[in-house]
């Protein structure tokens, strides 16, 4: 089962859901997909870390046989190649690995060379498998990160979390793509409701079965319980906004192996969440 | 030789983006003819910049004045050898006029880009 953790924006609890999801479960995989600002090790302190580099082919131009036809400039719609001089030159950062110049080049003066644009690793904590991976500075996309990271995962077949990256864009899109269900963090706030808005229009159109956690409530009103009411969305679970947590999960204590409280609320939105993906 | 300046729509002021500005104005030093590109660059979604600087090239330009250019173009300009220098005020003429009286300085900072955060 492939349970993903998403919210619309950073900072909402998405890796404290998921971290903790994994903390109780008694054998699972746990996944940081944030490759841009990857956290969940912190909590985990995973040992025995395998690690692998994640490269991206770019094109690589023979001076020689380059006629300067111009046709692999004007083709590039991320305009990752300027023509200078009479010769192409490849910016690679902006190169999104199309590969369109190599087939189309006349002269065959185009190859293909890797690019590292990341890495993964693994590793083991507890009854928890660790995975990961980190995007290099400058590198366009995560996606190839992502990717590689669900390939080397493919070997779970228990209970996965996976946290994903903030918001809804292609990289929240491919770490959601194989989940068998879906849940939102949301705050209590007007900002935190248009956040959680942005993540249920994206987990509509993926048709995945889905559920809210409230996080952070204080008494009062809490303008994201009104919209999954409005909405007639599941909320699977409330965490209160506490001090106490906030501090331990600040210093990265996993709250459910430090307070016997959390641990059962854990434990709970776990069953939940599997009674849902069951139903 | 042959000067460019990214320009505003208004046609007398300097634009505050180099690859995403609407016009460029191309004047040519020894006989003063102007003329104004349209920027196809302004609407692509990524490496604006690498096309602007492109179509500049293409326009065989020999210097630019811009408030300001990110490192993509300006590695397009540096390989092309087109020179730089960094426009004061936004006034069209009143930079050409400094330009050519040597009152502007070479452009130094290069920016890294604002790649995604520019808004859309």
């Amino acid at each position: 089962m492939k349970i993903a953790v998403l919210s619309g924006k950073g900072g909402t609890g998405k890796t404290l859901v998921s971290v903790n999801l994994a903390a109780v479960a008694s054998n699972a995989a746990y996944i940081d997909c944030d490759v841009e600002e990857p956290n969940g090790y912190l909590f985990f302190k995973p040992q025995g870390i395998k690690t692998l580099e994640v490269t991206v082919p770019v094109p690589q131009i023979d001076g020689l046989l380059c006629n300067g036809c111009r046709l692999c400039v004007d083709f590039c719609k991320f305009n990752a190649l300027a023509f200078i001089k009479d010769k192409p030159v490849l910016f690679p950062e902006i190169c999104h690995s199309c590969g369109g110049c190599v087939i189309l080049c006349p002269q065959k003066a185009i190859s293909e060379r890797p690019k590292k644009v990341g890495v993964v690793s693994e590793g083991i904590s507890g009854n928890v498998r660790v995975y990961g991976g980190i995007m290099e500075t400058g590198a366009s996309s995560g996606v190839p990160i992502l990717r590689e990271l669900f390939r080397q995962s493919k070997k779970e077949e228990g209970l996965s979390v996976i946290d994903c990256p903030p918001g809804s864009s292609c990289m929240a899109m491919e770490s959601i793509k194989d989940a068998d269900y879906c849940v939102l963090v949301a705050e209590p706030t007007l900002f935190g409701t248009h956040n959680l808005n942005m993540v249920h229009e994206l987990v509509k159109v993926f048709k995945k079965p889905f559920g809210v956690v409230l996080n952070k409530c204080v008494p009062g009103e809490n303008p994201s319980e009104e919209f999954c009411l409005e909405h007639n969305i599941t909320v699977l679970g409330k965490i209160l906004f506490d001090h106490k947590l906030g501090e331990l999960n600040s210093n990265a204590y996993i709250i459910a192996d430090e307070l016997s409280e959390y641990r059962e609320l854990f434990v709970d939105l776990l069953h939940r969440i599997e009674g849902e993906v069951k139903a | 030789m042959k000067i460019a300046l990214p320009v505003n729509e208004d046609k007398e002021t300097v634009c505050i983006s180099f690859g995403r500005t609407p016009l460029f104005l191309l004047v040519d030093a020894e006989t003063g003819e102007k003329e104004y590109v349209d920027n196809s660059a302004a609407a692509s979604q990524g490496g604006a910049g690498i096309k602007a600087a492109q179509i500049l090239v293409d326009n065989g330009i020999d210097v630019l004045l811009t408030p300001r250019c990110g490192e993509n173009a300006a590695a397009v300009f540096q390989a092309a050898e087109v020179a730089m220098y960094k426009t004061e005020g936004n006034s069209v003429e009143e930079n050409l006029a400094a330009f050519k009286a040597g009152k502007l300085a070479v452009l130094s900072e290069i920016h890294s880009g604002f790649h995604n955060h520019g808004g859309k």
